[in-house]
């Protein structure tokens, strides 16, 4: 399986040549996806200069622990997901580790909607879904939390096609379908993967952190 | 074929061109070659176009009358809706790019296909699956937002099919993010030795700042359509000022697409016309570099001029300001570009075959639309003819005067590429020229009929504007015509056509070098590219043996 013509693909006639071309390419697509978050994020800032006051009472209102253990979560998943990376560039002397990595980022990242289900729950419970019945009495929370449910709903799909596309390399690896050393898919999926965990990181302060910092 | 005599390569045995490659369904459906996906694209363009056209049809018929004798206000409202989502997204933004760009792209650069041939057929099916989504919307009781979704019509006064259509087009959103990600990287990436960036065709340059733009703008738009249906369908308040939102941030967001998009459309359309009127005026692109940059700085400087959507909107003075000067600023570029194509024809040997009279059309109508905008950046001619017939006018001069006729433009110059036959030189002619004169007749009275106060999207009006309307309605007839001529006699020549030749307008690119129709993988050997584009005539000649006017002149006295 370390055969250079398992790898190369149509149109290319140069292995180097695709791979640079896949990391080309995905960059650009991280690109579109900065402005995809960016224009929901702009949403955000534009609510919070509007309601400043409602944002921070509703900031108080999350819960900070699931939120600061889940960004343990998906930091330590990006660690992981980093070593696979770097172990796969030396080639087949760490398959074990590259598999281990691997598995272990899947399930760091199922950890994580799993927590943040919990965290669901309980954001439910205290009727924190806009609408009737809404728990807190200024309009802008429900802007908050509006942008809260969305956010964190289109960050948990990011990363569920993530792991989607993390467990398919696990299993190809696995099974030996695919080489492990330098292969453009696992740093295109590396990239992804880093990219929905920058989001969250712009998204930690920007839900749990209003009303709470002074 | 004389670069591999010129090496002493023997002649290649019969291969089947990509056409002939394979003839199951099948094989169409599953395919990778850039060219084949091209056709794919062509047929579903195709098919959207006359379906945006029909709705278009009853409106036009509708307005014949003053007083709303063939439509309720109802599905006036859905079918004016329907045509502005068809046209925009699922003909003029895929239309040059997908069908012209994804077929000549490689061919241009000397590549065997483009970087991603799987996520460019994935593109297809993204659009197919969001095509059906958007028509469904219309067979289960249509939309009545009007193109631009804007919220509280789409979000609290509409009891019709917004999430069907929403979905629909935030989906076409993701095939042109696929598509825009394809050809930068192919334009980057597959290159063939000696074509250096400033080699390349203008074609070329200009899918690549529509990708730019097509990457970077998108999402944007995918974000505003969300936005409204997640508050129609789990009832956010994000527009809804009831409840602390704000309804022109819905038009903010949408407007840094849909400016933006303004040049998805143009700016292929432009790409097309510089490769048409060297060749057909035998001569070198005048001023290729300041073309390439002109075309960099109008994908750049369009992420700034939404605003000028919004000069009633409420949006602050300062904004408008800033928004305006910025609108007149971006007219540079589009000029640099008119006077270059003019430029380009001077002392060159001009010859008037079809495509070349949709070209020259486009300039026309596109320096039309372009001037007629410059009126709508100013703000206070922009409050008077806000939502009139007169801002319908100018946008139809630029996407359907400007792109359309590109469009054709294209399809007859690389028509003979594409399928190896050629078309009724006459009968392509004769329509080129029926397209022109119906589109003036359709669009120039609006203009009137705009500046002197009629509003866009009503379906009753004051009997002092029948006059234009009935003009506007007749020229659309015309226009029909001219549009359903080259469906006719373009099929015919699939079947009857003449055989053409790898290069049937002696033309420069790459594209000309390869057999028509191309095989697979578009050359039978590496193409190395030694000289500039458009070498139609050495440096610093012209194309023409005599020598201009104004000598002449001299030598008399």
């Amino acid at each position: 399986m370390s055969d250079e013509s398992a790898v190369l693909r149509e149109p290319w006639l140069d292995f180097d040549r695709q791979r640079e071309a896949a990391k080309f390419g995905i960059w650009v697509f991280l690109g579109s996806e900065a402005l995809f978050f960016g224009a929901l994020l702009m949403t955000y800032t534009v609510c919070r200069v509007e309601h400043p006051e409602a944002f921070a009472a509703a900031g108080r209102e999350t819960n900070i622990w699931y939120g600061t253990i889940n960004t343990a979560v998906l930091l330590t998943s990006s660690l992981s997901m980093a070593m696979a990376s770097q172990a796969a560039e030396s080639g087949m002397r760490f398959r074990r580790l590259v598999l281990g990595c691997l598995l272990a980022t899947v399930l760091l990242g199922l950890a994580f909607i799993v927590i943040k289900g919990f965290e669901y729950k309980e954001d439910i419970d205290k009727h924190l879904v806009p609408g009737a019945g809404f728990a807190l009495p200024q309009a802008g929370a429900q802007l908050f939390y509006g942008l809260y449910w969305l956010v964190t709903g289109v960050h948990a799909v990011h990363l569920s096609i993530g792991m989607v596309l993390v467990s398919r390399l696990f299993w190809m690896f696995y099974q030996r379908k695919l080489r492990i050393s330098e292969n453009p898919e696992l740093e295109v999926t590396a990239l992804y993967w880093h990219l929905v965990d920058i989001v969250w990181i712009f998204l930690y302060p920007l839900i749990y952190l209003p009303g709470r910092a002074s | 074929m004389t670069d591999a005599l010129l090496a002493g390569e023997l002649p290649l045995p019969p291969r089947p061109d990509y056409l002939r490659h394979g003839s199951t369904i099948a094989s169409w459906l599953t395919t990778t070659d850039h060219k084949r996906i091209a056709i794919l694209y062509a047929v579903t363009i195709t098919f959207f176009f006359f379906l945006g056209g029909a709705a278009i049809t009853a409106v036009r018929l509708e307005l014949f009358q003053p007083n709303g004798w063939f439509l309720t206000s109802d599905s006036y409202n859905k079918l004016f809706s329907f045509h502005g989502i068809v046209m925009v997204w699922f003909f003029l933004v895929p239309s040059i790019p997908n069908t012209l760009g994804n077929f000549l792209l490689p061919l241009m650069i000397g590549a065997p296909d483009v970087a991603f041939p799987r996520l460019n057929l994935f593109s297809w099916y993204l659009t197919l699956a969001a095509g059906a989504l958007t028509v469904y919307a219309l067979l289960a009781g249509g939309v009545d937002t009007g193109w631009t979704f804007y919220t509280p019509y789409s979000s609290m006064f509409s009891n019709t099919h917004v999430f069907a259509a929403a979905a629909g087009v935030f989906v076409v959103g993701f095939a042109s993010i696929a598509t825009g990600v394809n050809f930068i990287a192919t334009t980057h990436m597959l290159r063939a030795p000696g074509m250096t960036w400033f080699r390349l065709p203008l074609f070329v340059w200009a899918i690549y700042a529509t990708s730019l733009i097509m990457v970077l703008a998108t999402p944007v738009l995918a974000i505003s359509l969300l936005l409204v249906i997640a508050e129609r369908w789990l009832g956010l308040p994000i527009f809804d000022p009831s409840r602390g939102g704000d309804p022109v941030l819905f038009q903010h967001l949408f407007w840094f697409y849909s400016h933006p998009a303004v040049y998805i459309m143009v700016l292929p359309a432009m790409g097309v016309v510089s490769e048409i009127i060297p060749c057909f005026a035998r001569r070198r692109i005048f001023g290729y570099d300041f073309m390439v940059y002109a075309m960099l700085a109008i994908s750049g400087i369009g992420f700034f001029v939404w605003g000028h959507h919004m000069f009633v909107s409420g949006q602050s003075a300062l904004a408008s300001l800033v928004f305006s000067f910025l609108s007149f600023i971006i007219a540079v570029p589009s000029a640099i570009k008119v006077f270059n194509w003019t430029a380009s024809l001077y002392r060159g040997q001009i010859s008037f075959e079809s495509p070349m009279l949709y070209a020259l059309g486009f300039v026309g109508l596109f320096t039309t639309g372009g001037l007629s905008g410059l009126f709508l950046a100013s703000i206070p001619v922009d409050i008077h003819v806000t939502d009139t017939y007169f801002v319908v006018a100018h946008f139809h001069y630029i996407m359907v005067g400007g792109s359309v006729s590109a469009f054709f433009a294209g399809l007859h110059f690389w028509w003979p590429k594409a399928t190896g036959k050629l078309y009724p030189e006459s009968w392509a002619k004769f329509a080129a020229i029926l397209m022109y004169s119906g589109f003036n007749m359709t669009f120039l009275p609006q203009f009137f009929a705009g500046y002197l106060g009629m509003p866009r999207r009503y379906h009753t009006y004051p009997a002092e504007f029948q006059i234009y309307n009935v003009m506007s309605s007749a020229g659309a007839a015309v226009l029909a015509v001219a549009y359903l001529l080259p469906l006719g006699y373009l099929t015919w020549s699939l079947f009857y056509g003449g055989r053409a030749g790898n290069n049937p307008w002696e033309a420069t690119g790459l594209e000309w070098t390869t057999t028509s129709p191309p095989p697979p993988k578009n050359f039978d050997w590496q193409p190395r590219v030694d000289r500039e584009p458009y070498d139609y005539h050495a440096e610093g000649l012209s194309a023409g043996t005599d020598r201009p006017e104004v000598q002449n002149v001299r030598e008399i006295q």
